[in-house]
């Protein structure tokens, strides 16, 4: 089992990439940090010199670190695209705020009768600065690149998101993975470089500015950026790029798969579902990997490759429920089932279409879909009981928790609380067992390598049809977990690699076999 | 030497310093005089263009300051602040070489210049090595003029340079100052609010009200002949002393006379008596 395996171990074994994320990851941060104190440092003193602009500057810069993370790397990429670039603009924005605000303080903060004595002695306004306003304002500059520098080395995680690499992968990687060893690979070392780099600093802060020449303040910088443009995932022209995600890369039904099933060799980034179907529609990246139903592949005009090999495990979709309260509630297991066989994966499609694309709310999507097949009727006098659903954070989970919302109050006398939202599938499937929640769709493939994590030998023993999972994943957990699989959903929401339907469609490329060997030809 | 025509600053609407007329010969003191907030420090400023007039101007031996660049002329100006003004971040040394370094002397004659005048001015050398926070007021302010008198400025402005200073060793050090050589051939301008302190140093008063000249002459002038009831009563409480002081009596003063029949008694009869 992976689970015996020490976090130690996990690390020398995965050293090479470890120490290639770290080195990432430093010259991302060092990288932002240089560009934000070379323009943040001149800000803050003509703000301080200029009061009347201090406020629209601080304020501006402020706003900037009031937006998401995510959402700022979200919003760059039509401009930056993906990797590096945006990463580091982003975490530039970031660092603005602490090295603007301190400069400005460290300068307006100089005792004014010094600055006096100093101009009445004849010194320059630029020697008035260099010598006197800077070297005073030193540590409290140099507290604000502290902060800005230890803020940095956390939202540089994040940059693993958008294929800018570093210690994000291993984090994100290992949340999606379910595999703690991972996480701790990623965290332990970005906790210690952000521990590490503001010691440094701390040394920095108690240096005395007054005999350094502006030329030897400039040598540091020049040697970040020489050193960090040669760590950083170099841009790849001309051939074809692929963009999976920390999971993906890090499962055996994915890229690992790959390799080994159809030798695919390709060059790959690590990039968030956020927005690896966009940076795709753009032309960023040529082959993402994805979910067969995603409403994105019609937003985007993106076609699915057959997996002719067959490496992605069937993903039924079916509601896994604790055994408790059916026994409790019989009627339940009925009123569920209504949905089972309802649903094909272009149908799915287009519901999530509906929700991704066309903004339509999930209650209206879900509510319009059963009046459709006439199972919407209006909610039954309540009070027998409270069933609480709960979802993962994307549209179809949405949507069908929805649906079973509206079926319950339809057809039962049960009341109906949604937890929608819940992180990933081991938060949704931990709030299950702990009794957090009663209900929540799953997948039979998610179910099987994300919770059961069968040993590869029982792994290759179950065969990869539909039937054989399903049957497996509904036995075990029954006997290890006291939940039970109702009948599937109908749509298979498997694992897909994904392409432009035009670019696809030029190169004749249908099937995973057809890309291999497209790649193999060029 | 220096001369102020018509000097006038405005703050907010309002004259801080209004057609201010003077003249001050080479190696004389001049003293500007008043109560706080007259506009003595303004008048000051306005020498060395730290704050620009809004009328009037300043001539240095006939040249107009308006026409020099700020930074040039301030390099030949010393200018002594109230609270010494040091750089908190330089070491004695270090403050004391600001000025040579900007008119781009060599560092042998800096160290020259800095050991001579930390000897005249009674400062160890090895303060030299200090930090200005390690030192006493009395030290401070020491090397505040030290700093100033580096490259031997043909004037030197000076802004209550012992206001800081408790009075004990505010009485001592501006004797110290008076006698030191390096000041007797300065052309300086001093201002204070201490009338004593005007009356020793100056070679010239200035007295101000309200940004305006009360009276500009001598101090015996200002003693004996005010001009107004404003100077007269200005000076009255210490008008004995000072007139004591000022009475020359062959040699000596009729206050030194007085003061070798029984040292220390008159002073303290007189403080007394003014309350
Ligand atoms: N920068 C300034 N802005 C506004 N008012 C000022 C400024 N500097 C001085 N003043 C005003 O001008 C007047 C004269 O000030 P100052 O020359 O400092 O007086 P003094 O040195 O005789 O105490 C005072 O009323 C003071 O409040
Ligand atoms: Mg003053």
């Amino acid at each position: 089992m992976e689970e015996s395996q020490s976090l130690a171990q996990f690390m020398v074994q995965q050293s090479g990439k470890l120490m290639s994320q770290t080195l990432t990851h430093i010259s991302l941060t060092l990288l932002s940090m240089v560009f934000a104190i070379a323009i943040a440092v001149p800000l803050g003193i003509w703000i301080a010199r200029s009061r009347k602009f201090s406020g629209p500057v601080l304020g501006f810069a402020g706003i900037l670190q009031t937006i998401p993370s995510i959402a700022l790397l979200g919003i760059m990429i039509p401009f930056l695209g993906i990797g590096p670039k945006p990463a580091i603009l982003a975490l530039f924005l970031y660092a603005l705020l602490p090295v603007i605000r301190n400069t400005y303080t460290g300068i307006t903060g100089v005792d004014p009768v010094i600055v006096d004595a100093a101009k009445g002695m004849g010194m320059s306004k630029w020697q008035i600065l260099i010598k006197v306003e800077l070297p005073l304002a030193f540590p409290v500059l140099m507290a604000g690149i502290r902060t800005a520098t230890v803020i940095n080395v956390g939202v540089a995680t994040l940059a693993a998101y958008i294929a800018a690499g570093g210690l994000g992968e291993f984090i994100f990687g290992g949340i999606a993975l379910n595999n703690s060893n991972m996480i701790l690979a990623g965290a332990i070392p970005a906790a210690l470089l952000a521990v590490i780099l503001d010691f440094l600093l701390s040394r920095v802060q108690k240096l005395s500015l007054k005999r350094v020449r502006v030329a030897y303040l400039l040598l540091p910088f020049l040697f970040i950026l020489f050193c960090s443009f040669y760590f950083l995932p170099s841009k790849i022209g001309g051939r074809m790029l692929a963009g999976f995600t920390p999971e993906f890369m890090g499962r055996q039904d994915g890229y690992l798969g790959l390799k080994e099933v159809y030798k695919l060799q390709m060059e790959t980034v690590v990039v968030s579902d956020a927005v690896k179907y966009k940076a795709a529609y753009e032309g960023k990246l040529d082959v993402i990997d994805g979910y067969s139903t995603d409403g994105r592949l019609k937003a985007f005009d993106l076609i699915t490759l057959e997996d002719d090999q067959h490496i992605f495990p069937p993903y039924y979709a079916a509601p896994v429920v604790r055994q408790d309260v059916l026994k409790k509630y019989p009627e339940l297991e009925m009123v569920l089932n209504k949905l089972s066989g309802l649903l094909n994966d272009e149908e799915m499609t287009g519901l999530n279409y509906n929700v991704d694309k066309l903004k339509q709310s999930p209650e209206k999507v879900a509510s319009d879909f059963l009046s459709e097949h006439h199972l919407l009727q209006s909610a039954l006098p309540g009070g027998k009981g409270l069933i609480r659903i709960g979802s993962k954070v994307f549209g179809e989970q949405y949507i069908l928790a929805q649906m079973y919302k509206l079926l319950i109050r339809g057809y039962s006398h049960l009341d109906v609380e949604t937890k929608t939202g819940l992180g990933g599938t081991q938060i949704c499937f931990d709030a299950l067992k702990n009794d957090q929640i009663d209900l929540y769709p799953e997948y039979t493939g998610t179910g099987l390598l994300v919770i059961l994590h069968p040993s590869p030998s029982v792994l290759n023993g179950i065969p990869k049809d539909k039937d054989a999972v399903f049957g497996y994943v509904k036995k075990e957990f029954s006997r290890q977990f006291n939940l039970t699989w109702l009948k599937p959903i109908g749509f298979n929401n498997s694992y897909a690699l994904m392409m432009r339907r035009k670019q696809a469609a030029d190169l004749n490329i249908k099937s995973i076999t057809d890309l291999v060997h497209y790649i193999k030809e060029n | 030497m220096i001369k102020v025509e018509n000097l006038s600053k405005k703050f907010d609407g309002k004259f801080a310093v209004e057609q201010i007329n003077f003249e001050v010969a080479a190696g004389e003191t001049l003293v500007l005089l008043g109560t706080s907030g007259c506009g003595k420090t303004t008048t000051l400023r306005m020498i060395n263009r730290l704050i620009e007039p809004d009328f009037g101007e300043v001539y240095i031996d006939g040249k107009n300051v308006g026409r020099q660049q700020p930074e040039l002329l301030r390099r030949h100006m010393g200018y002594v602040l109230q609270n010494h003004g040091l750089f908190p971040h330089y070491t004695v040394l270090e403050n004391m070489s600001v000025v040579p370094k900007l008119l781009k002397w060599d560092k042998e004659k800096i160290r020259e210049r800095s050991m001579e005048l930390l000897d005249k001015l009674k400062l160890d050398s090895v303060l030299g090595k200090q930090y200005p926070s390690a030192l006493s007021g009395g030290q401070q302010q020491r090397v505040g003029l030290a700093r100033a008198l580096m490259a031997d400025p043909p004037i030197l402005l000076m802004d209550e340079p012992f206001g800081a200073l408790d009075n004990i060793t505010r009485a001592d050090i501006r004797r110290e100052f008076t006698e030191l050589d390096e000041l007797v051939k300065k052309t300086i301008i001093l201002v204070t609010h201490d009338i004593q302190e005007a009356f020793e140093m100056g070679d010239k008063i200035c007295l101000m009200d309200q940004g305006k000249v009360m009276q500009y002459g001598t101090p015996e002038e200002l003693l004996f002949k005010p001009q107004s009831t404003f100077v007269a009563s200005f000076l009255k409480e210490h008008k004995l002393l000072l007139e004591l002081k000022s009475l020359k009596m062959g040699e000596h003063t009729a206050w030194e006379l007085l003061e070798q029949l029984e040292p220390g008694k008159l002073k303290e009869i007189l403080l007394t008596s003014e309350g």
